[in-house]
């Protein structure tokens, strides 16, 4: 094991370099949100529970997470169910033009967002569509899209197709084998997707600025408020919803766990 | 044909042989809707992007008003207007992308091979990785703006290392912005890394060290090739959004040293409606970064692109 010992001590120094710098802004921003501060959350003025007591307290900034929560579940549930089917294609399709589709797929995920943004309102504005929540619904499925079908194509190639033989040698019938052997074992991917797509759709703010016209999302509240100074509940906002993004990673960890197990 | 006919042939099995056309009636009827989407949201405003950055203005029109034409001088105008803009927006990226790979290359190593093995140490790390995913970007941009104020603790203990000028600071100046790029996209390069680096058989490191090879040479000639495609895609991963974000530049910068692409678009777009030269410089943007991956791919030879 004399390679694994590459500078025993360097290399996991710099690593955790790595991680403190990854970790420190997050820790900045729980922080805050137990600042004494009722507008303009810069200094450190003394500890309080005042925000996390009433998380609304600041104008606009409940309307605005409920507007990227809307979003976000909208936009997850379309791009999970359409991502997906493409996906299952494929992989498993050997038909003319796949290399296109495959090429189709790729290309939102290597144009810059400012670019996608820009193409989006470009085209809602000459199709007269009002720019709101509709707008960004269709937006963010679009970027979420191709992600998700990255995601669940990886989990498609590990599957056996034996699995679906054996099922039609079963007399199931062609749904009922998608829906009984490959779907569930999809499942997890297809979560792991989904999560993805959520957590893309509801921290986007560059898609969602050129979309949005005068709906407004967690992110665009906070960068407008930026300038003037971002109050306390916004981070509370953003702790609250890391919390809840642990405990939901943790839960499904002993999920996973206990199954192996059990 | 049913969908379990359609999903059970192997990958890689080859078409059975038949007329030309599509042979999958069922599989046509799962992609149906997805690509649909994506020709009427991706290719359609792209074509649209394409056609407004040729758009010419109104003769005695309001400001904002354009009628379609081929103006091809748009091009030039903007370019000549606007190059230094996106030359500085593609050298943040590829700094903040050399730097997100020299930073996050031992975090990868570390979750991958030191704590093989180990799956709660491991879990517990990529959770780490993936933790800024859970709290707003926005937001964490702004906790960079305070952590690297003048008067605060990080750049006073740069000062008091002699690492800068006495009245020397970091924020508004292009050093703010490519820290604020390279903390952005960080976990997009280390979650592609750990993933190649996993799938690297500890026994090649042994077999290494068995051939008298020192660590570094090891790493050199073993582990780092083996991790190309890892490197390939957490590059592109991080280079692309960091060329047209705007974010860490509009919240971190000052407007005047570290003005970049996409600050100008938005500007163009929304403050001076100026849309023909909003779109010219997305399409610049665009089929600029599209030359640059398809050479770098092809060079760095995957074909693996995410």
């Amino acid at each position: 094991m004399n390679g694994l010992r590459l500078g025993r001590a360097v290399v996991p120094t710099f690593a955790a370099l790595g991680f403190v710098f990854l970790l420190v802004p997050i820790a900045y921003t729980v922080l805050f949100s137990f600042n004494d501060a009722a507008k303009s959350n810069l200094a450190w003025r003394g500890f309080t529970l005042d925000a996390w007591r009433n998380p609304c307290g600041a104008p606009r900034v409940c309307s605005a997470l409920v507007g990227s929560l809307q979003v976000g579940l909208v936009s997850t549930l379309v791009a999970t169910v359409l991502g997906t089917l493409l996906a299952v294609a494929l992989v498993r399709g050997r038909f003319r033009g796949r290399g296109a589709v495959n090429l189709l797929v790729f290309l939102p995920m290597a144009t810059p967002e400012v670019v996608l943004g820009a193409a989006l309102v470009s085209q809602f504005l000459s199709l007269r569509l009002p720019l709101g929540f509709g707008t960004v619904v269709l937006a963010h499925v679009m970027f979420c899209l191709s992600f998700v079908v990255v995601a669940v194509k990886a989990r498609v190639a590990t599957l056996d197709p034996a699995l679906e033989h054996a099922a039609a040698d079963l007399y199931a019938s062609g749904w009922q084998a998608f829906w009984r052997v490959t779907f569930p074992l999809l499942l997890p991917g297809i979560g792991a997707a989904a999560l993805l797509a959520f957590s893309l759709s509801f921290d986007d703010f560059i898609v969602t600025s050129f979309t949005s016209g005068p709906f407004t999302t967690f992110p665009e509240f906070v960068y407008v408020s930026a300038t003037r100074g971002i109050p306390p509940q916004a981070n509370v906002i953003s702790s609250a919803m890391f919390a809840v993004a642990l405990l939901v990673v943790v839960v499904v960890q002993l999920v996973h766990r206990a199954r192996r197990r059990g | 044909m049913s969908v379990v006919a359609a999903l059970s042939r192997p990958p890689g099995a080859a078409a059975p042989p038949g007329p030309g056309g599509p042979r999958r009636p069922g599989l046509r009827r799962l992609l149906a809707p997805g690509l649909l989407y994506l020709v009427l949201l991706f290719v359609l405003p792209v074509g649209m992007l394409l056609a407004t950055s040729l758009y010419a203005p109104v003769p005695g029109g309001e400001l904002g008003e354009f009628a379609p034409a081929l103006r091809w001088q748009n091009y030039t105008e903007a370019l000549a207007q606007f190059w230094p803009q996106l030359l500085r927006s593609f050298g943040f990226a590829a700094v903040a992308t050399v730097a997100t790979l020299l930073v996050g290359y031992p975090m990868a190593y570390v979750i991958a091979v030191r704590a093989r093995g180990r799956p709660g140490v491991q879990g517990l790390l990529v959770v780490l990785v993936v933790a800024p995913f859970f709290t707003s970007f926005v937001l964490r941009t702004v906790a960079w703006k305070q952590i690297l104020a003048d008067e605060g603790a990080v750049v006073a203990a740069l000062r008091w290392l002699h690492l800068l000028a006495p009245d020397g600071r970091v924020s508004a100046t292009p050093v703010a912005v490519v820290i604020g790029l390279t903390y952005s996209f960080l976990p997009f390069m280390v979650l592609p890394l750990f993933a190649a680096l996993e799938r690297l058989d500890p026994r090649l490191l042994e077999a290494g060290s068995d051939l008298y090879a020192t660590p570094l040479t090891t790493f050199r000639t073993v582990t780092l090739p083996l991790s190309a495609p890892g490197v390939v895609a957490g590059t592109l991963l991080t280079f692309i959004p960091a060329v047209g974000d705007y974010v860490n530049a509009a919240l971190l910068g000052n407007n005047r040293s570290t003005v970049m692409i996409g600050q100008v678009i938005d500007a163009r777009f929304f403050r001076v409606l100026d849309y023909p030269t909003a779109a010219v410089l997305s399409v610049v943007l665009m089929v600029s970064i599209l030359a640059l991956v398809t050479s770098y791919v092809r060079r760095a030879g995957t074909e693996e692109l995410v």
